[in-house]
């Protein structure tokens, strides 16, 4: 379990990183964190040639808040959020979400954009960005352009970034004081990658609402139907719970998902519990 | 002469019985153990294996590239070395070859191929993707159930089937029992297979000392002697011309308690090349190439009485021990422990084992803490719930009716093992006064809300222990490890070197047999040095498993001592101008009355100034004994666990919230390495019950091999327990020190089903397969949901 031969570059600037992937046709990749990159490589299931680091890069590990929208530079750190050193736009669901990602450890490296850019299924962060509507911000050899979190991932391990793409930042909409958000996993043991992920953002003043339900090998799906639930409901009752899951069950049906039924009820308990703290 | 009073009132005793910490944590705790990949020699290049990628196959071309040739070494290139056969002294134990490398054919993926040398590992991993071979597929076998109904290819050249060794113990009355009873309960029931995961991998490395003329091998194990001799036959080396060490070893588990086929092709390595060679196990290679365990298949027949008076059981249980017999134990030893141990505490008519071992293109089985009695214990436990649930009688009360009680000790059990001494009924009684099922039968009224379920689960089991000479020998192994070898010598200076053939991995050997030369000398433990694990530096042992060491090494370290105590006296005596007879060993003191002499006067005379000692007295303080318990049939340990779970019905993730062992292991020689011992054992059975599993796809190849996809519990999930002591020292081993490494992993996986069982059986659930995944328990949850519909 040690990585084949790599040539490492560290890159000062994004552009500086856009040339250095853009010299190579394939097997050049971008490395922020490292926490899956490297036992990836260790584990000789990464066939790359080059690493290119981006780490150091200023522009990536900035933050800014102009009233409406917090954007958050690709390179924070799982930690930072938790440690409450960039501002939380979701009335505390990035701090809360990210305390709860595998542990410290990882988190002292691993970065928000580092996995959005995985796209590993399980991921914490990417029911939350797509349940808030984040909008990335990348640079590739022909400038910037911005994605949005629906149309940026494509399934498990797959995005719409392209092979010499770096993602800079992630813009998210800051909820009115009343927006309530529920994030629920379920996880074998601490510190283990979920099996299953929902998150939940209702926030009438900005009318965000959004159940967006990850499952493990799957991609991640945005509960229509669900959600719908979500916004005509003030506070959790058995009824509202009903409700849901006859909506959950009309989502799973519509997306063809409703043929395994323990994957079903495991996801529904996701689901459910995850609108129970958007609704307390 | 100076009063010793004083200063032992400042000391404190620390001998037999006391909880002092552990000597070796002062390197330990400051990270300064020295493992085998810590070994800093010289000129050291790494190996890296080439492994098979398939479960089975012919090897029919090995293509090497021309720059690599000098780098790559396969079992041809090793020169004079034998494969291992490892058998049992029985004529129906069928025998295989195990070579160290691929000898033209592979029967499970991660078996060694090849070895690759190079400065570093990553060089040396570079070579191994530089090969290639081409492999000719064979069927594939995986299922145990149909090896053993001899419905599968085979899988060793000349046997008539894959079945190894079939175990049938019988005893008692059957047709008695069978007509007796008015309940008859039948189970089936499985325990799956599980990796070890020592907290330090497995690890060797070799070199040839020139000046001494001999192969020096440091090895990660458990038996460095055994280590040696069995090495000496397969590599053609005597055993006076090799040495092996076992450095600081980071666990063993059992897993570092077999020969491995690393450790022949590492030593056979270091007789054809010029440098030290070193091989250091990785995570992967651990969970996929390691020795296995577990894997258990049960048919179980329980026979009562409708007032819940056991009166028979019939066990059909297969073991899938994968491909090869490892040397010492054989690939039958896990099943026929089970098989062997099965009737546990209670008494009964008649009890019928039939235990049958397969091969499988799986990798081989090994020891692991509590070999063969997790599941034992587990198959057995759940019919003693099913029972209780059956004849309306408390599972607590259930199990003391049937127990032994200590009125019949020593007992000899319907399946031939002696209990010692005990009292197993009272390890029930006060399990039940600390877990408090009144607290729980409470909780148990809101089960339901919230999809929260909660139950109590219990298991009792016996854990033989230090077994000797005639256990052995019945299980017709070809070592028989019935007894120790120590060496106590003082050093010129007035202190105290143990040399024992024992290998400390964790259980603080370093410290208790230090306690031990403290009874009997009166040194200070902290005094004392524990050299270990090293064939240079101690008389030939058998090493460290089977919960063997304390009652063994501990009874060896005694007897020296006490021999050298009384040279000590004598001269000690002589200077004080008294009589041995009168006086003591003290605080590193010989005494009389308030007069005394310090042992640092009784070395400069044994060792530097002879003309001192005592008319007729040799010089020199040292000696060296064996020991072996005075029945060779073992101490059995015993304990009851009881455990509060909770089953979330919605997500099938179970909480231990309360966990309790009331356990007995004799005299108890330090309470804080027993309970960490229990504690440790019990983070493996909760792994064992919930989480860890070694699952293959039919064409065998392990689909769990990181700790991505093997799930480890870790310190949220291991609840500290609260332990109950009882002590009923054995009357056959010194001390009266029985065994205990093992029950708290033996134990677990029982307790904890039982507890979900309980918590489930309102919603008519039942489950019997370990580990008990989220999955099995929701798709358990629907089966039952689809039953009652």
């Amino acid at each position: 379990m040690k990585p084949p031969p790599l040539v490492y570059e560290r890159a000062e600037s994004v552009s500086d990183a856009v040339a250095i992937l853009a010299e190579m046709e394939w097997g050049a990749r971008v490395i922020a964190g490292g926490q899956s990159l490297v036992p990836m490589l260790n584990l000789r299931l990464a066939p790359l040639i080059k690493l290119v680091d981006i780490s150091r890069i200023e522009d990536l590990r900035a933050f800014s808040d102009d009233g409406g929208r917090v954007v958050y530079g690709a390179c924070l750190r799982h930690g930072e959020f938790e440690d409450g050193a960039v501002p939380d736009c979701a009335n505390g669901m990035m701090q809360r979400v990210a305390s709860r990602i595998a542990y410290r450890a990882i988190r002292n490296r691993g970065t928000i954009g580092g996995s959005v850019a995985l796209a590993d299924p399980s991921a914490d962060w990417i029911t939350v960005l797509i349940a808030l509507g984040a909008i990335f911000t990348v640079a590739g050899p022909t400038g910037r352009r911005e994605i949005h979190a629906d149309e940026m991932f494509l399934g498990p391990y797959t995005t719409a970034l392209g092979e010499h793409d770096i993602l800079c930042s992630i813009s998210l909409p800051k909820l009115s004081a009343e927006g309530r958000t529920g994030f629920y996993k379920v996880i074998r043991k601490a510190g283990e990658y979920p099996m299953t992920t929902a998150s939940v953002v209702r926030d009438p003043a900005t009318g965000l609402n959004a159940v967006v339900l990850g499952a493990v090998n799957r991609p991640q799906l945005r509960l229509r139907r669900s959600s719908a639930i979500l916004a005509a409901s003030t506070r959790w009752s058995d009824d509202v719970g009903a409700a849901l899951i006859d909506a959950y069950g009309e989502d799973l049906a519509a997306a063809g998902r409703d043929g395994d039924p323990y994957e079903r009820k495991l996801c529904e308990t996701t689901v459910l519990r995850a609108v129970q703290q958007a609704l307390r | 002469m100076e009063n010793t009073t004083e200063m032992e009132l400042s000391l404190g005793p620390r001998g037999i019985g006391v909880a002092m910490t552990r000597n070796e944590d002062a390197r330990f705790l400051a990270g300064k153990g020295e493992y085998l990949a810590d070994l800093n020699i010289p000129g050291t290049q790494e190996v890296a294996f080439l492994r098979s990628p398939v479960a089975h196959g012919i090897i029919r071309d090995i293509d090497i590239p021309p720059e690599y040739r000098s780098q790559v070494f396969l079992l041809s290139d090793l020169g004079d070395i034998n494969p291992v056969r490892a058998v049992l002294n029985h004529p129906d134990f069928r025998a295989s070859d195990f070579p160290a490398l691929a000898d033209g054919r592979v029967r499970y993926v991660g078996e060694c191929i090849a070895m690759c040398v190079a400065p570093t590992r990553a060089e040396a991993e570079d070579i191994v993707q530089q090969i290639s071979v081409d492999i000719e597929d064979l069927p594939i076998v995986t299922d145990a159930v149909a090896a053993a109904e001899g419905l599968t290819p085979v899988i060793h050249e000349g046997w008539p089937d894959n079945r190894v060794f079939v175990s049938k113990p019988s005893s008692g009355d059957m047709a008695r029992a069978m007509a007796e009873a008015e309940i008859v309960i039948e189970r089936e029931l499985n325990m799956n297979r599980q990796c070890v995961v020592s907290l330090e991998g497995r690890g060797v490395l070799a070199y040839q000392d020139r000046r001494l003329d001999e192969l020096v091998i440091y090895s990660s194990t458990q038996q460095p002697h055994m280590i040696r001799m069995v090495l000496a036959g397969l590599i053609n080396v005597p055993e006076h011309r090799m040495r092996v060490v076992a450095p600081d070893v980071g666990g063993g588990f059992g897993v570092k308690n077999n020969l491995q086929s690393e450790e022949i092709a590492i030593a056979a390595l270091a007789k054809v090349v010029p440098f030290p060679v070193r091989w250091v196990e990785d995570r992967r290679e651990h969970l996929v190439a390691s020795a296995q365990a577990r894997e258990h298949y049960y048919k179980m027949k329980l026979f009562a009485r409708r007032d819940g008076t056991l009166l028979g059981i019939d066990a059909r249980v297969v073991v899938n021990a994968g491909a090869y017999s490892i040397w010492p134990w054989t690939s039958a030893m896990e099943c026929n422990m089970v098989v062997g141990i099965m009737p546990g505490p209670y008494k009964m008519l008649a009890y019928r084992g039939h235990g049958t071992t397969v091969v499988t293109n799986k990798p081989p089985h090994g020891p692991y803490r509590g070999v063969g009695r997790p599941g034992a214990c587990f198959a057995l436990e759940r019919m003693m719930d099913e029972l209780a649930r059956e004849v309306g009688i408390s599972q607590d009360e259930i199990r003391r009716m049937n127990m032994v009680t200590p009125d019949e000790m020593p007992y000899l059990t319907i399946a031939g093992k002696l209990y010692d001494s005990g009292d197993f009924p009272l390890s029930v009684s006060k399990a039940r006064d600390l877990i408090d099922p009144e607290k729980i039968r409470h909780l148990k009224r809101s089960n339901g809300q919230h999809g929260v379920y909660h139950g109590i689960g219990w298991a009792s089991y016996t854990e033989q222990t230090a077994h000797g000479t005639n256990e052995w020998l019945s299980r017709n192994l070809s070592e028989v490890f019935g007894y120790e070898a120590a060496t106590a010598r003082f050093t010129p200076d007035g202190k105290l070197i143990l040399e024992v053939a024992i290998q400390n991995h964790g259980q603080g050997l370093e410290t208790t047999l230090a306690q031990v030369a403290a009874t009997e000398l009166g040194v200070d433990p902290r005094d004392v040095v524990v050299r270990h694990g090293d064939t240079a530096v101690s008389p030939y042992g058998l090493g460290t498993f089977a919960s063997r060491s304390m009652v063994m090494a501990g009874g060896a370290v005694g007897r020296a001592c006490e021999e050298l105590g009384k040279k000590v006296k004598r001269i000690g005596a002589h200077f004080l101008q008294a009589h041995p007879e009168q006086v003591e060993l003290r605080n590193n003191h010989v005494c009389v009355g308030s007069r005394s002499v310090p042992f640092s006067e009784v070395t400069r005379a044994a060792f530097r100034h002879a003309q001192d000692l005592p008319p007729g007295e040799e010089p020199g303080l040292q000696i060296s004994l064996t020991y072996q318990p005075e029945s060779g049939t073992g101490a059995f340990s015993y304990a009851t666990h009881a455990v509060h779970v909770s089953v979330d019905i919605h997500t099938g993730l179970v909480t231990l919230h309360d966990y309790v062992v009331v356990h007995d292991c004799g005299t108890i020689v330090n309470p804080m390495i027993v309970e960490g011992q229990i504690q440790g054992g019990l983070a493996q059975g909760i792994g064992n019950a919930l989480y860890e599993e070694s699952p293959y796809d039919t064409e065998g190849q392990p689909l769990a091999s990181t700790f991505l996809d093997y799930l480890l519990p870790g310190f949220p999930e291991v609840p500290t327990a609260r332990i109950g002591h009882i002590e009923s020292p054995s009357p056959f081993t010194r001390y009266g020190v029985k065994g205990m490494g093992e029950g708290g992993a033996i134990g677990a996986p029982a307790a904890i089903v039982n507890g979900i069982n309980d918590a489930l059986a309102e919603l008519g659930v039942e489950i019997n397969e370990t580990p008990v995944s989220p999955k099995r328990l929701l798709k358990a949850l629907q089966r039952s949901v689809e039953k009652t519909a």
